[in-house]
């Protein structure tokens, strides 16, 4: 399907909770962007811009008309798409039954291109083994993904470094684009899914000067990203496990795990088990653990990677470096995530670009 | 397994009973754990104490005076398995910020006949006296730690309580960070797990409760608090609540001191 114009959100909204979807969208809480269900587009954080940096997030006013002008939410897909904790099975004595969570619908409103990448990225480890995870796979279903072509990246941003955007091209339903002057949004469409929600909308088809100006904004989004990474000879710049810099960023590291907990690719979890009072059972629980924890590593009662340096190497050379090894692909999408949202601004890039 | 049901007692040192309160305030799981441990001495729940031995004796307060010394090592005696909860308990709590000050003193301001007080100069936590099976922290413990505790040990299993930090459960609940996104100073990246990040999911720092995490990096902690505006005395505080004689707080504080005299 050719790509359309549409002249307001609200319809799209509506389109979608007539389907079933509960809408997830970018909305202002507590001073920040926040990805949570709304009942129309009037909810959306519509005027708002962000400024971030190594650290610091803080929002500003001034974005007037404009809906998506700001860069990543701490927000990703990733508790869509793997919940922080889930219980696996219950057990009754003898008798286990397996825990079936539910995979509600859920339309995902204003997810970017590094997003995507991210959910690609979750979808190989998820998916693409001997062993796909079946629940993974009916929420992965369950999710409709409406992306939003970055105008405004922020200042940790570096997606196009990581080939990941900022332009969506691939892994969306719907792919919208917000031009101003006058206030409209260029939509394309990336599967049947996405053109028959299309086909329900008020539209006209985009014209030549539609197109151009929504290519504009991804032309001038690349060029105004606030960090780079050098890709080229990474996987051997990251083998120097010697190099003195990891003690120098070990003594800054809290090793408090924000950084994994914010990655929209760090998959990792751990497993407790509970025995309840009330009734008898006990259940499995899976939830997110990160390896800047102490347990994540130990084995016989001893951590293998006590230090803080040596708890930093791993999660930097696994993200950007043994992940190609394990998948094929980077384990960073660029989205800066870990960069703004450390509690005393690490950056990655600056550490990949002291190494040696 | 033995075949009576297994007999719980909970025992009060220095403290303010708000973790005596915690258990009580179990409510929708109390009755199941009364039908599944025999409480025997529970001087908070009912004057009804039964004697020992005991199977699982909870301990809350510090030891502070030269009588809990001996009843602590009563205590112990009398108790299969003996579990510390709350802050007091495991750190000395409020009442250790004694060791930075002098006791007699105090006693002087505070009391008309001091020679009646007989207290020691230090409050410590009852591991510092007899062995201890498992420590749960917390001012107050969480009440769901304390029924997992309470589980694992009738089960005879170890306890789920994680020692990483704040952050992983402010991060599984969804929060964003308080002092990344408003400057809010924070004890989260430095204090154990377990009270389901409470403080910053209504936008307040942690204030510690719950002690050091298994690796704290206060140093690089304090120098970025220091950037947001705290200052030495204000640094000191923060690390002078509930723990404050537990190693990597009390150092905390004493190099938050020492770099603000170098300044």
């Amino acid at each position: 399907m050719d790509a359309v114009v549409i002249d307001s959100l609200e319809p799209l909204v509506d389109e979608l909770r007539s389907r079933g979807y509960a809408v997830v969208g970018p909305v202002v809480r507590e001073r920040v962007i926040r990805f949570e269900e709304i009942a129309s587009a009037d909810r959306l954080a519509r005027g708002w811009t962000d400024v971030q940096e190594p650290g610091r997030y803080r929002l500003a006013e001034g974005a007037g008309e404009m809906v998506f002008s700001f860069a990543a939410s701490p927000d990703s897909a990733k508790s869509y798409t793997q919940p922080p904790r889930q219980t696996l099975f219950r057990m009754r004595g003898e008798q286990i039954e397996e825990a079936e969570e539910d995979a509600p619908r859920v339309a995902l409103l204003g997810v970017r291109a590094c997003d995507l990448a991210a959910i690609a990225v979750q979808d190989r480890v998820f998916l693409g083994g001997r062993h796909p995870d079946p629940a993974y796979l009916r929420r992965r279903r369950a999710l409709l993904l409406v992306a939003v072509n970055c105008a405004v990246p922020g200042g940790t941003c570096f997606c196009v470094s990581m080939h990941t955007g900022p332009r969506a091209t691939t892994g969306f339903d719907l792919a919208l684009t917000e031009l101003a002057a006058p206030h409209r949004f260029v939509v394309e469409t990336g599967s049947e899914r996405g053109e028959q929600i299309v086909a329900a909308l008020p539209r006209r088809p985009a014209s030549a000067e539609d197109l151009a100006a929504s290519a504009e904004v991804s032309r001038d989004a690349a060029e105004h990203m606030g960090r780079h990474v050098e890709t080229e000879g990474i996987q051997e710049r990251l083998s120097a496990h010697d190099s003195p810099r990891w003690t120098q960023v070990g003594a800054r590291c809290l090793t408090c795990t924000n950084c994994t907990m914010v990655c929209p690719t760090c998959f990792c979890t751990t497993v407790e088990d509970a025995t309840s009072f009330t009734d008898g059972t006990a259940e499995r629980i899976e939830r997110w653990d990160s390896c800047f924890t102490l347990d994540f590593s130990e084995v016989n009662g001893t951590p293998v990677r006590g230090s803080n340096a040596g708890r930093y190497r791993q999660w930097l050379t696994h993200k950007f470096s043994t992940w190609i090894d394990q998948f094929g692909m980077s384990g960073c999408v660029g989205c800066g995530r870990c960069i703004t949202w450390c509690p005393v601004g690490i950056d990655v890039t600056e550490e990949l670009a002291n190494l040696p | 397994m033995v075949d009576r049901a297994p007999r719980l007692a909970v025992w009060k040192f220095a403290s303010c009973d708000g973790c005596q309160l915690t258990f009580l305030d179990c409510e929708d799981e109390l009755l199941s754990v009364a039908a599944r441990v025999e409480i025997a001495y529970f001087l908070e729940a009912s004057s009804a104490p039964g004697p020992g031995p005991y199977d699982l004796s909870l301990v809350e307060g510090s030891i502070t005076t030269p009588e809990d010394l001996e009843r602590i090592r009563h205590v112990r005696r009398v108790s299969k398995r003996l579990v510390t909860i709350g802050a007091c308990a495991t750190a000395g709590g409020i009442q250790a910020l004694r060791d930075f000050a002098d006791v007699k003193e105090f006693a002087a301001v505070v009391y008309a006949r001091p020679d009646y007080i007989a207290t020691l100069d230090r409050s410590t936590p009852v591991a510092a006296h007899v062995p201890v099976d498992f420590e749960l922290r917390g001012c107050p413990p969480d009440r769901h730690q304390l029924l997992e505790v309470i589980s694992a040990f009738l089960a005879g299993r170890r306890p789920v309580v994680p020692a990483h930090s704040v952050c992983v459960e402010c991060k599984a609940r969804g929060n964003a960070c308080v002092m990344v996104a408003h400057g809010t100073p924070c004890l989260g990246p430095v204090t154990q797990a377990g009270c389901g990040a409470l403080c910053p999911t209504f936008n307040r720092g942690c204030y510690g409760c719950f002690g050091p995490m298994e690796s704290p990096n206060h140093a690089s902690l304090n120098h970025w608090m220091r950037g947001l505006g705290m200052s030495t005395p204000e640094l000191v505080r923060i690390y002078r609540t509930y723990h404050a004689t537990t190693e990597p707080f009390r150092r905390a504080a004493e190099e938050a001191q020492e770099s603000g005299e170098e300044e």
